[in-house]
């Protein structure tokens, strides 16, 4: 093991004390389940968060588990759909679906998420369809739902733009009032997501400059999952995300990324805090991008099997199923019937992509400005004029 | 009462005043403009009045002030953010090109970014440098945002006004050497122009001076000059850059059959090549001259010893007046 170990530790300077190592979380990481799913004991890192897991009911385990099944699956089918020429694009996310249900969870209802574009598991925890989730890799829109009506903002595709979104949007929380009244309808947190290269972008850092002095409801929600392309972290940045937030004047906490039960309860503390008024939080999730980037990269070019295979190891949905199996909180059957599920589901997004509707060509024109702008609307009269001589000629 | 001579920087000062007070939504956010009130003084006074939330200090991050100004029009806000000077608004142009554009399209219309971006710009103040562009063209090139330039004070108090109650982003151009010119604001009067409203500032008969900002003065004083050898000279303020208004401008230039686009932008794909293009498309038939543009070189703003060369003045547009007229 130490061998194969040698091979895949990026970088051997250590700084603050910490080598980056992507195989080791290190022991600041909050962890409550070991790989197979053994239920751990209190260490100094994870005791601060105990009673959160503690108060889960065996229910809550087994829907979490559902969802982490699920969001595989739905993943897995739009891999195979870009694959056969059904979308542009996919951005997977295996190996980070814990990551993403557990902090998804951790949200209320009337909390509101800015995600970048690797979050269909949290999208899903939010209740987006799967031909809302798609419809911007199928090129039919450049959104897909209605961000105020799931408070679950757009896909942000350049890469730490979002970050400052949720920290404006956090302070607008503040300003209304709804921040620290004890009322937990009323008290409303914000998340924002990026990966470990969103944290080398300007935005990024404005954004915690930006939350830290407001004293802003918002968790900065990071998922180093090791990679940016084909960059690994040490040509990112020199400390792990988390130690940074100490910089920026708030708390930062690294969790490992594939324990759904400790990333839930750090993003509920987190949460609770910023909604009591405790401000922002810095959040990195240690976890692992198994497949490409998306289905544009190869990652053979730049990354050792090896390297994978130590991290296919700690697979999140085989860590949970196991604690779920020791805990005796569900028999074979459950499992079954969520694999019966899951098989439903892929059917489910494999005909809401194709059945997706062809936009109206003319409705490229449409809801540019609020109000009339003679330009748009000119070039739409002449769009639209053009058409229409196709359509005399009765062709096209 | 209605009446009041006051300096551009007021007509401001009091838009915004007017704004903050007609709807508490309204934020005005940037670098200096609380206790200070900006490095213009434009929001002087603002936030003993309406308090440290209302007028926010932010940190010294531009694209953080834009970016947080579309989290906060996201959560029901009117941010109106000031740029210090126009040198210094690319670190945000990612954040207003990329997404303050372009979100109300991407969500098919149901998120609206009511955001005023305040500009101070151009030169003619003797500045070190970034701190005299007109970086105007970039913003106009691109669909999603409006932007508008005042030139006077009564313009300056109204269309502020105007700029933020609309729900499009809006970038709002000021032009800086004018700031403290003085006229009268009739304050009772009423919006009296649409935000998106070319004006005819000056009627003449002979060539038509397209201009905005800090050019319209002197066009205005070049037209005062023209006319003492005769020559009328008709000026446009077109005040808003994005959208154009086409109606107003071709139908005055159809009058004249001369035009000459005044700007202290280089000409290279600057608006003078759009409205160029966009005269000739529509009164070809009309044209007695090519449509010809006054503008800054085609060099990046020079140390300000060179500014009264850089920027047009009343000889080069005079000299276009007279090539127009000779053909
Ligand atoms: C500003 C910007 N630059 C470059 C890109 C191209 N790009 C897309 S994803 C990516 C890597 C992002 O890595 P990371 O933040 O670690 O997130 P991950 O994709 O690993 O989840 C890059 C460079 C981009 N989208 N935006």
């Amino acid at each position: 093991m130490t061998d194969t170990h040698d091979v895949v530790v990026h970088h051997e300077t250590v700084v603050a004390g910490t080598p980056l190592d992507i195989t080791d979380g290190g022991p600041d990481m909050v962890q409550f389940v070991d790989g197979e799913g053994t239920r751990l004991e209190r260490t100094p890192a994870n005791t601060p968060y105990a009673e959160i897991v503690e108060a889960m009911e065996p229910a809550d385990a087994r829907s979490m588990y559902r969802d982490l099944v699920l969001v595989r699956r739905l993943d897995a089918e739009g891999h195979a759909l870009q694959r056969q020429g059904e979308l542009g694009l996919w951005p997977s996310l295996l190996g980070q679906e814990a990551a993403q249900v557990g902090s998804a969870r951790a949200m209320a209802p009337h909390d509101y998420a800015f995600p970048g574009y690797r979050e269909h598991g949290v999208a899903w925890c939010r209740g987006i369809q799967p031909e809302q989730l798609l419809a911007l890799f199928r090129g039919v829109d450049h959104g897909g739902w209605s961000p105020q009506e799931m408070n679950y903002h757009l896909y942000t595709i350049v890469i730490g733009n979002q970050m400052l979104h949720a920290t404006g949007y956090a302070m607008g929380v503040q300003r209304d009032g709804a921040v620290g009244t004890g009322d937990p309808e009323r008290d409303t947190a914000v998340m924002a997501f990026t990966g470990d290269g969103g944290t080398a972008q300007g935005d990024f850092n404005e954004a915690m400059v930006f939350a830290g002095v407001a004293n802003a409801p918002v968790v900065f929600f990071v998922q180093n999952n090791q990679w940016a392309i084909s960059e690994p972290n040490y040509k990112q940045f020199r400390v792990p995300p988390y130690q940074r937030a100490l910089g920026f004047g708030f708390p930062g906490i690294r969790v490992d990324g594939n324990d759904v039960l400790a990333v839930y309860a750090v993003t509920k503390m987190a949460l609770d805090n910023a909604r009591n008024g405790l401000g922002p939080t810095l959040i990195e999730a240690f976890t692992y991008r198994l497949g490409a980037h998306t289905t544009s990269d190869d990652p053979t070019k730049y990354r050792s099997a090896a390297e994978v295979d130590i991290w296919r190891e700690k697979d999140p949905i085989k860590r949970m199923r196991g604690f779920i199996t020791q805990k005796g909180y569900a028999d074979e059957e459950f499992f079954a019937g969520v694999d019966k599920e899951a098989d439903e589901l892929a059917v489910r997004v494999r005909s809401a992509c194709q059945n997706m509707p062809e936009p109206e060509q003319s409705r490229m024109f449409d809801e540019i400005y609020v109000d009339p702008h003679p330009l748009v609307d000119g070039e739409k009269a002449t769009f639209l004029a053009y058409q229409a001589g196709f359509d005399q000629e009765g062709g096209h | 009462m209605a009446m009041q001579k006051m300096s551009l920087a007021k007509g401001l000062n009091s838009g915004l005043r007017a704004a903050m007070e007609h709807d508490p939504k309204v934020l005005l956010m940037g670098e200096d403009v609380g206790k200070l009130g900006g490095v213009f003084r434009i929001t002087e006074g603002l936030q003993k009045d309406f308090g440290e939330d209302r007028v926010v200090d932010t940190p010294l991050a531009e694209s953080g002030i834009v970016g947080t100004a579309i989290g906060l029009a996201l959560r029901g806000y009117r941010p109106v953010v000031e740029i210090q000077f126009d040198g210094f608004i690319y670190p945000a142009f990612d954040q207003i090109v990329a997404q303050l554009a372009k979100m109300h399209a991407r969500s098919r219309g149901s998120l609206r970014l009511p955001i005023v971006i305040r500009v101070p710009f151009g030169g003619g103040i003797g500045a070190v440098e970034h701190h005299s562009e007109s970086n105007e063209a970039y913003f106009a090139h691109t669909a999603g945002l409006r932007v508008v330039a005042c030139s006077d004070p009564a313009d300056a108090y109204w269309m502020i006004q105007q700029a933020i109650e609309s729900d499009d982003p809006v970038m709002f151009y000021e032009p800086k050497r004018r700031y403290h010119e003085r006229a009268e604001v009739d304050l009772d009067a009423g919006v009296r122009l649409g935000l998106h409203d070319a004006r005819v500032v000056r009627e003449g008969t002979q060539v038509t001076l397209l201009t905005y900002g800090p050019m319209v003065k002197t066009c205005l004083q070049a037209a005062a000059a023209a006319e003492q050898d005769g020559i009328s000279l008709q000026v446009v303020d077109l005040r808003s850059l994005s959208p154009l208004d086409v109606d107003t401008i071709t139908r005055v230039v159809k009058d004249t059959g001369r035009a000459i686009v005044v700007h202290e932008a280089s000409t290279f794909l600057g608006m003078g090549a759009e409205l160029a293009a966009e005269i000739q498309q529509e009164c070809f038939h009309h044209l007695e001259a090519p449509v010809l543009r006054v503008g800054g070189y085609n060099i990046p703003y020079p140390p300000s010893r060179f500014e009264e060369e850089f920027l047009p003045g009343l000889d080069r547009i005079l000299d276009a007046v007279d090539r127009s007229l000779a053909y």
